[in-house]
């Protein structure tokens, strides 16, 4: 220790410790902040992807920000328009900063512009990264390319703004499906409160549904009553206690539950449902 | 002005400039000379093009990229490392003539004259580069190219400006008013990742001290100083994987003592 009065002699030696904690402090506190920021930088979750995507967990790793993607949707023939020659708004959008989107990464919204989900998908083949994956939408049998196979979300339809589920004949949804009577189905009900009408619902097809949007930017309403969102937000999951045991196939989705999981064991589930009358015990 | 005093500033803005429009074309009417951007593009509608540095982040957060990107990353990495060095930061990066209007305004306003002096070190670049993988692995996303104004620039030119373009003002206001050179200097990170890949380039500027007059024009536009320190010293090559390559020291040199060579290394 340095008496007071005395000069503090910097020797090399502790010079170059400071200079380790120094820079280890400041690249730490960087870090820190850089980290920070990354994370809240990740992307809305009902940000919708183009066709193909990996899960977002994966494609925003894989995600180079090139924009090729959309590059290809913006310059694919389909998307001239036939009055002007010039290609028009295309679908495929990069992420500006105040987009709450991952800056500089692709995705759509179908309301101002839908997926119109070309046969040669050109957004997909064009990814150098893969965070677009071909084999998604590869037909394993032919090795095609099938349009039918994007999943970039799910339509989901609010029945209570959606004009055809009050009895107003409207069928915009359900003619703008490319995958009509598939996607998209009507189901017929009797309007009672007329007596002599029906109601035509527009219901969506979790199987066939793609999540290409024409619908929600066909919807007559103000807002749009259909919808799409990202199949992570739009679907729930039964989990492994619920079983169709009138169904083969569910069966196999749980054929490897264990008991442990499927059992509660918490502090309630300690006590046995007749001590609550047998003894009087509080849960 | 002599044209020989401007030279290689006019080559590089139009290179520079021809990247940019390039790109736009390549989106607004699919010209197929060069698709994508910085990141990743396409050349001639075939040969993959990739930046190493947001290369080596995606591999850091543990995906496992595509062929066309680790290809394209081995293209720019075998150029540069073989002919160019860190002939990217002035050539090709777009940020660069953000910077160097900064740099330019900095000498006209006299400001290196009355400022307070901040200093930081000219190897902040490399923590930065190291920070930035970490950073990628930790967080599972390719962190530069989240707060990258090479890309923010790029992009904005090619899909059009957001927000984003802030920080291209705030990165000049930075170099005009805190730190010389700051962003393209000291921090930037892809910049020391090309330094590192440049490092024994074959292109290379040399200085001949004989015809040398001291007048120390060179070292008032160098934007990577350190590199100039042979000046009326030794006749050498600027060996420090730092230069740039710009060859703003070859232009504003009225007594022919810097040249761009191809480097020599047998005779050392």
């Amino acid at each position: 220790m340095a008496k007071k009065g005395k000069k503090v002699e910097i020797t090399s030696r502790r010079r170059f410790f400071t200079d380790i904690a120094y820079s280890a402090g400041l690249a730490t506190m960087g870090g820190l902040l850089w980290a920070g920021y990354t994370q809240k930088a990740k992307s809305s979750p009902l940000t919708l992807r183009p066709p193909a995507a990996l899960e977002e967990k994966d494609f925003l790793k894989l995600c180079i920000k090139c924009g090729l993607c959309a590059e290809a949707c913006h310059n694919r023939p389909s998307n001239i328009d036939r009055d002007t020659g010039k290609p028009k708004k295309s679908t495929l959008k990069m992420a500006k900063a105040e987009d709450n989107v991952t800056i500089g990464t692709p995705f759509f919204t179908p309301r101002d512009v839908p997926c119109y989900m070309c046969d040669d998908i050109p957004c997909v083949t064009v990814c150098p990264s893969e965070a677009l994956d071909i084999t998604k939408v590869t037909n394993k049998k032919t090795g095609e390319l099938d349009f039918k196979m994007m999943d970039m979300g799910l339509a989901v339809v609010d029945s209570n703004s959606c004009i055809a589920f009050w009895g107003i004949q409207c069928d915009a949804c359900y003619r703008a499906c490319p995958l009509m009577d598939k996607a998209i189905k009507l189901e017929y009900d009797r309007n009672e409160r007329t007596g002599k009408h029906a109601f035509l619902k527009p219901v969506v097809s979790m199987y066939d549904c793609t999540g290409c949007g024409m619908c929600e930017n066909a919807c007559v309403t103000e807002k749009a009553a259909i919808f799409v969102l990202p199949r992570e937000i739009a679907l729930g999951r039964p989990g492994d206690h619920y079983v169709k045991g009138w169904d083969k196939k569910d069966q196999q989705r749980v054929a490897n539950r264990v008991d442990k999981d499927i059992t509660t064991h918490d502090k309630r589930s300690a006590k046995k449902p007749e001590d609550y009358l047998n003894r009087e015990l509080e849960y | 002005m002599k044209w020989s005093n401007i030279k290689y500033l006019v080559f590089r803005r139009f290179v520079q400039i021809s990247f940019l429009f390039l790109y736009a074309m390549g989106n607004y009417y699919g010209w197929k000379l060069l698709q994508g951007d910085l990141s990743s593009s396409i050349l001639f509608g075939k040969i993959p093009l990739s930046d190493p540095l947001a290369t080596l982040q995606i591999l850091s957060t543990g995906a496992l990229v595509g062929a066309n990107v680790l290809v394209g990353a081995m293209i720019i990495s075998l150029f540069y490392g073989i002919i160019g060095g860190r002939a990217f930061c002035s050539w090709v990066c777009p940020v660069n003539m953000v910077t160097d209007l900064a740099a330019w305004l900095r000498r006209k306003l006299l400001i290196d004259k009355i400022e307070r002096k901040i200093w930081i070190s000219r190897n902040i670049r490399y923590y930065m580069l190291v920070l930035a993988l970490i950073v990628s692995a930790i967080s599972g996303m390719a962190a530069f190219e989240v707060i990258s104004p090479i890309t923010i620039l790029n992009r904005g030119v090619v899909f059009g400006f957001g927000m984003g373009g802030g920080l291209l003002i705030a990165i000049f206001l930075f170099d005009l008013f805190v730190v010389k050179n700051g962003w393209c200097g000291h921090i930037c990170p892809l910049g020391g990742m090309h330094s590192l890949i440049g490092k024994y380039s074959i292109i290379r500027v040399s200085h001949n001290s004989d015809n040398c007059t001291l007048c120390m024009k060179c070292k008032d536009v160098c934007p990577e100083v350190e590199v100039l320190g042979m000046i009326g010293k030794r006749s050498e090559f600027v060996s420090r994987k730092e230069c740039t390559n710009c060859g703003r020291c070859v232009d504003v040199c009225d007594d022919d003592a810097l040249n761009f060579h191809l480097r020599k290394f047998l005779e050392k």
